[in-house]
């Protein structure tokens, strides 16, 4: 599994270091993102931008990721390629997370909260 | 591993266990072969993401508790779309048919929220003519994904 945590300003930014989030990997990356964001800062950024392919059990990951998250945390969602996109959008996924279009967009304040 | 066996007119089969990373490969190995169709990005995302669902099911469900299984799936490029047959020889469906996939409901707090349910809801969604029938022990499904472009190379 590859994610990779880099802290900026108040916030954390994990970056998927995969190309896919399948059902091969979703239990292993909800394992990896709650160890990676345990004891973090309160604001999470999920950097997608490297991922091409996520399948429902990839977004069941996200989504069970966030619910893992402690009470004053909260996970935000970034460079969501087209493929990525659609998944929450037809899910209507994209309703319960904050998408920004790129992570730099996620520190710039202009949040493109769907 | 997968094992590809093409047919007339970019029509290919392509045998594979039923367990979750050989899904994976036989996904790659459907979308290398689909190249010869020159599909738009879109139809391709749309493809493997609906190809991923159905696959996935299999292997959790149908063949849950039998790790050696075999998935068949048969990809027919026509005029109307991808017509795409999957087989395999797990449980039936419940209640022998296919999940309706009734879109998940997100009206609840974060800790309510589903994790799994959207599989069915993404094939219902993106695929057409879906038909499921349980013949000799064997769940055969199929279904048609639209394409972009009307006409498709012919070999």
């Amino acid at each position: 599994m590859q994610l990779e945590t880099t802290p900026r300003d108040d916030a954390l930014v994990v970056t998927v270091m995969m190309e896919r989030i399948d059902a091969a990997i979703a239990i292993q990356f909800k394992d990896d993102l709650r160890a990676a964001t345990e004891n973090g800062p309160p604001r999470v950024v999920l950097d997608l931008s490297h991922v091409d392919f996520l399948d429902s059990s990839g977004l069941g990951a996200v989504v069970a990721a966030m619910k893992l998250l402690a009470p004053e945390q909260k996970l935000e969602l970034a460079g969501l390629g087209t493929n990525v996109e659609k998944v929450f959008r037809l899910t209507r996924m994209d309703s319960v997370f904050t998408i920004h279009s790129t992570v730099d967009a996620a520190f710039d304040g202009i949040a493109q909260a769907s | 591993m997968p094992q590809l066996q093409s047919l007339k007119n970019n029509s290919f089969r392509i045998t594979f266990p039923g367990k979750p990373l050989a899904v994976r490969a036989a996904l790659a190995r459907m979308m290398e072969q689909l190249t010869a169709l020159q599909l738009s990005d879109g139809d391709r995302g749309n493809i493997e993401l609906v190809l991923a669902e159905a696959m996935n099911n299999i292997v959790e469900h149908a063949y849950i508790g039998k790790p050696n299984g075999t998935v068949e799936l048969q990809i027919m490029p026509t005029n109307n779309g991808l017509v795409c047959h999957l087989r395999d020889e797990g449980q039936p469906m419940p209640e022998g048919k296919a999940p309706t996939g009734s879109p998940v409901l997100l009206d609840c707090e974060t800790e309510e929220l589903p994790e799994g349910g959207f599989g069915w809801f993404l094939i219902r969604d993106m695929a057409h003519d879906l038909n499921y029938t349980r013949i000799s022990g064997k769940n055969l499904l199929s279904f048609r994904i639209s394409l972009d472009q009307a006409e498709l190379p012919q070999n």
